[in-house]
């Protein structure tokens, strides 16, 4: 997961100045534009022409991607709305096989001879790069799905809320943290269209609209005296919705030390709640070192899913293509192959899924023409699958690709990139309440903080936003200066108790980052809280 | 559109400027052609042509205004796109904070980052180098996976009120990962050039090699504080963290490592050990950047901590103004003074200590102290008596890039390095620090 692009746009990360001239991709649009979206007839068109001048040129496959993606990013702090950036970007991208090798180019200059020759070059370097191929690429069979379509099922589109009532509820978010005693506070809204249109020269034309939301927001309290600071994020998920999302509704809440969220966020309710609880952050007990038992809160849990399980799954990973930047992985083909390599403990059950409503990996089909899917990654503790795509399915004995194929936008080529990841529920009636009460001696973590993981996947460090301590099955204060340490095998085989469906929740990153040039996605992770037994807590205290 | 020179892209912006009605406007455009080319197991993956360039214009009506972006550059679309910015100002709340654009500006030379040879790599050249790469993978019985990219880049600025400044730059990076055939030794090399002639790809590909070689069988040391030795990449990406939070808005609202109880700072202070300097020069012919900063301001040479003593902060020109301090734009790359010794005399004057290759996955545990925690990788040896006598498993650190800076031993030469978090480029030394603190072992290579 990246988080400098975000950090930089809010100005959370204030200090990134170095990075001050590296253009916004996209161009602006007007605030109040109403959203429209391009002809499908054009869109066709314009593939067409692409398909055909890369054929003649010699590709022997093509796919061509035309999108528009637009954003829209409000930024407040304190009282104050300080940046609306609307943006839009809108081109064409181009891949082809050519000599049995991959080329791919891009333009925003969509008439017919930017087209024609963005065709021809993605064709010539994919000649150029033959020279230096080893296997010709191997591509899974793909029927083309005719002239088809997906929408995201939204119910609010959210470029079609006015600017104003966004604007309103981040200073009102605002308003109640500096009420509630807070220093300061940012809050911010991320909201994504993504139109794409997809060709092949398998015959598929498919036309999707993808929405994604993303409120959040960021409090600080600061002692005067001591000059000590802490700091409370939103325990909002970035989510695969409409506005609805921002639509507070009671039966989507999970009241407890702290209100949880399921479908539904009440951003003013969570920024009351997160202004008391940073000052309670100031005062809590430094943790003692030591073995904990876990209880993790899935506003905590999906990112430990997304790194330590999400990442070592991915196929490109195990097979090097990821070694000189994400990374390879420490589930290997033989790990799979023995059908027997025990990642977790028995009641451990992960899936993938490029389907679930609501989750951010969710479309009708991938950035290279597959329909989505749902398949097991761990079954009962053991590694079963891995996530892949055109080119890799033939690796693992499959006929078919996953459909896990994604680009950032239509300048940049498409890749393996991670689908929902989600630990499945308890399958015995168990609430959160329940499983701490039989805890003697544990940390309970609600949302996500600070995380690194190595290059394989091993070892991996986690922070959170608040920490509650148990003992003797009751939660009896905050603790700060908590991160936990383990081992992905380890830890999964640590996991002893799931809550069930009633507790299953969405969490999710905005900006995971892979490939070389990066690029991000964004990506779900669903969980119910789970416990895993005797993990090493440090003390991340300092003196500088 | 292709890549403009001073007199078109100032041709450019005065037309756009002639459409403005607003109190004030801004105009400012970007444009680039890239070319890069992936490799992993031994053969090409991906890789690519993309040709981009975007105009942004900002228009303001008193304390109202409106940015709006465009890439299509005929005259209805220049004046379509500065409407838009205006229609936009009239709708957008009126920000208490926002300044006037700057005037007329006096910039140092532009375009020292420019070279010819660089802005003409094509898809042959590029797939001749990533050839010589593969080649010494292959025969040495490794398997590489890298990356190489080229951008040639300008960007261009004016306004109402008489501001225009210009720069054209070329650059790029190489990096590439080499591992053995059974997987249990990783050697990594990076690179960032101006100049597409200083980089030697074989020269680089080599050093990962020896490194991966090297690396085979690592044992297990206990975690716990050691002395290191940090390459310069590995350095990179815990010093760039100092630059990322060292904004006087943060450290004057108490919410910075810089921040003092009683809203006081610690600018002026003594920080870190007294040897470390560090500075930014746009015009240093090593690492050249951008005479300007985006919002107009000029860059200068300027230095952030002197002997050791945080001696600058950045600031925004609205904060600069309510403080009444000067008005410091953030830099685009940094200098760190180094030392005289190379590397290998580094190694060969310690008597305990661990040599890093590379960090990663650095992440903040701490604003307050700066404590990052993060791991090796790619090459992780033990240093006995003035020799690398093992290769060792990677380690997890939390570390504060301060408290490190105040371990320090010794410095080597400084050199050209890209940072493998940011992308950003430093002149750093490699640098002996002690009590350096490993927190756990990783099995990963």
């Amino acid at each position: 997961m990246k988080r400098r692009d975000f950090l930089h746009l809010t100005g959370m990360g204030i200090g990134a100045g170095l990075l001050s001239q590296i253009p916004l991709i996209g161009k602006a649009i007007p605030l109040e534009t109403p959203w429209y979206s391009v002809d499908v007839a054009k869109k066709k068109e314009m593939a067409d022409i692409a398909l055909n001048a890369a054929r003649s040129k010699g590709a022997t496959y093509t796919d061509v991607r035309i999108g528009r993606y637009l954003n829209q990013y409000v930024i407040t702090r304190e009282d104050k709305v300080e940046n609306v950036v609307n943006t839009e970007s809108y081109g064409i991208g181009i891949r082809v096989l050519a000599n049995g090798c991959w080329g791919f180019s891009s333009t925003d200059n969509l008439t017919r001879d930017g087209i024609a020759q963005a065709a021809a070059l993605a064709v010539a370097i994919a000649k150029e790069n033959s020279r230096i191929m080893t296997t010709p690429v191997e591509l899974a069979p793909q029927k083309g799905y005719g002239e088809v379509s997906w929408k995201a099922p939204i119910q609010r589109n959210a470029f079609d809320v006015p600017l104003k009532e966004k604007a309103d509820l981040l200073l009102s978010v605002n308003d109640a943290a500096i009420k509630g005693g807070a220093n300061y506070v940012g809050s911010y809204l991320f909201v994504v269209n993504e139109q794409k249109y997809f060709a092949s020269s398998d015959g598929s034309y498919i036309d999707q609209d993808i929405h994604r939301i993303w409120p959040t927001f960021r409090i600080t309290k600061i002692d005067a005296a001591t000059g000590k600071f802490e700091t409370r994020a939103a325990l909002s998920a970035p989510r695969g919705m409409g506005y609805e999302y921002l639509m507070p509704d009671e039966s989507e809440k999970i009241h407890g030390v702290t209100t949880l969220y399921r479908n539904r966020y009440d951003m003013l309710e969570d920024a009351r709640q997160g202004a008391a609880q940073v000052q309670q952050k100031m005062k809590a007990k430094s943790v003692e070192p030591g073995k904990y038992d876990l209880v993790l809160d899935p506003s905590h849990l999906w990112l430990t899913i997304h790194e330590s399980v999400g990442h070592p799954t991915e196929l490109d990973r195990v097979l090097g293509y990821e070694a000189n930047f994400a990374g390879t992985s420490f589930l290997t083909l033989d790990k799979w192959e023995s059908k027997k390599f025990n990642f977790g403990s028995p009641i451990v059950n992960i899936k993938a899924d490029k389907k679930q409503p609501g989750s951010l990996g969710a479309v009708g089909y991938d950035d290279e023409g597959v329909g989505t899917q749902e398949w097991d990654l761990i079954k009962d503790g053991t590694l079963v699958n891995y996530q892949a795509i055109r080119d890799q399915a033939h690796i693992i004995g499959l006929d078919h690709s996953q459909g896990c194929c994604y680009s950032q936008s239509w300048k940049d080529v498409q890749f393996q990139r991670m689908p929902n990841v989600s630990l499945q529920p308890g399958k015995q009636k168990l609430t959160p309440a329940e499983i701490i009460k039989n805890v003697e001696k544990g940390i309970f973590i609600v949302g996500d903080g600070s995380f690194s993981i190595d290059q394989q996947r091993y070892n991996f460090q986690f922070g959170g936003q608040m920490f509650y301590e148990i003992k003797n099955g009751q939660i009896v204060g905050m603790l700060k200066d908590v991160a936990y340490q383990s081992n992905t095998q380890e830890f999964w085989n640590s996991c002893k108790a799931i809550a069930d469906q009633r507790d299953y929740r969405l969490g999710g990153s905005f900006f995971d980052g892979k490939g070389q040039p990066e690029q991000v996605s964004a990506v779900s992770h669903g969980s119910a809280t789970a416990r895993f037994n005797g993990v090493n807590v440090i003390n991340t205290a300092r003196k500088i | 559109m292709p890549i403009l020179t001073r007199e078109e892209a100032q041709a450019l912006l005065k037309k756009v400027l002639a459409y403005s009605k607003a109190d004030q406007c801004e105009v400012s455009i970007y444009g680039s052609d890239n070319g890069n080319i992936r490799y992993a197991r031994n053969a090409v993956s991906t890789s690519g042509g993309n040709t981009f360039s975007q105009m942004a214009v900002a228009s303001a009506y008193g304390k109202r205004q409106g940015i709006a972006t465009i890439n299509e550059y005929d005259d209805a679309s220049l004046e379509k796109v500065v409407r838009r910015s205006e229609e936009l100002a009239k709708l957008a709340p009126e920000n208490p904070e926002f300044m006037p654009y700057l005037g007329p500006q006096q910039y140092g030379p532009s375009g020292t980052g420019f070279v010819q040879e660089t802005a003409a790599i094509d898809p042959k050249k590029r797939t001749d180098m990533v050839a010589a790469s593969l080649d010494i993978s292959r025969r040495n019985d490794l398997i590489a996976a890298g990356f190489l990219e080229n951008t040639t880049a300008y960007s261009a600025m004016m306004n109402s009120n008489g501001l225009f400044a210009y720069n054209n730059s070329t650059g790029g990076k190489f990096n590439v990962t080499l591992r053995t055939q059974d997987g249990t030794g990783s050697g990594y090399v990076s690179k960032g050039f101006t100049d597409v002639s200083k980089l030697d790809v074989s020269a680089a590909t080599t050093i990962a090699a020896k490194k991966a070689a090297g690396s085979k069988s690592a044992k297990a040391l206990e975690p716990g504080k050691y002395t290191v030795i940090l390459e310069p990449a590995a350095a990179a990406v815990l010093v760039e963290q100092i630059f990322f939070n060292m904004d006087a808005r943060s450290a004057d609202e108490g919410r910075s490592f810089l921040s003092k109880p009683g809203g006081k700072t610690k600018v002026g202070e003594k920080l870190v050990d007294d040897r470390v300097t560090i500075y930014s020069d746009p015009w240093n012919p090593e690492l050249p950047t951008s005479p300007y900063n985006g919002d107009g301001r000029p860059q200068e040479k300027i230095t952030w901590i002197d002997k050791g003593v945080i001696q600058n902060v950045y600031n925004t020109r609205y904060w600069a103004e309510k403080q009444k301090v000067k008005s410091v734009p953030s830099p685009d790359g940094a200098i760190m003074i180094g030392g005289t010794k190379s590397l290998e005399e580094l190694i060969k004057s310690t008597e305990k200590g661990i040599l890093v290759t590379r960090l990663w996955y650095i992440r903040e545990v701490d604003p307050q102290t700066l404590l990052f925690t993060g791991l090796t990788r790619d090459g992780t040896f033990y240093i006995e008596n003035g020799e690398i006598k093992y290769p060792i498993k990677n380690f997890r650190f939390n570390e504060s890039p301060i408290i490190m800076l105040n371990n320090l031993e010794e410095m080597g030469i400084s050199e050209r390095t890209v940072s493998g978090e940011s992308g950003i480029e430093l002149l750093l030394p490699p640098m002996k620090i002690r009590d350096f603190t490993f927190t756990s072992l990783s099995d990963a290579v």
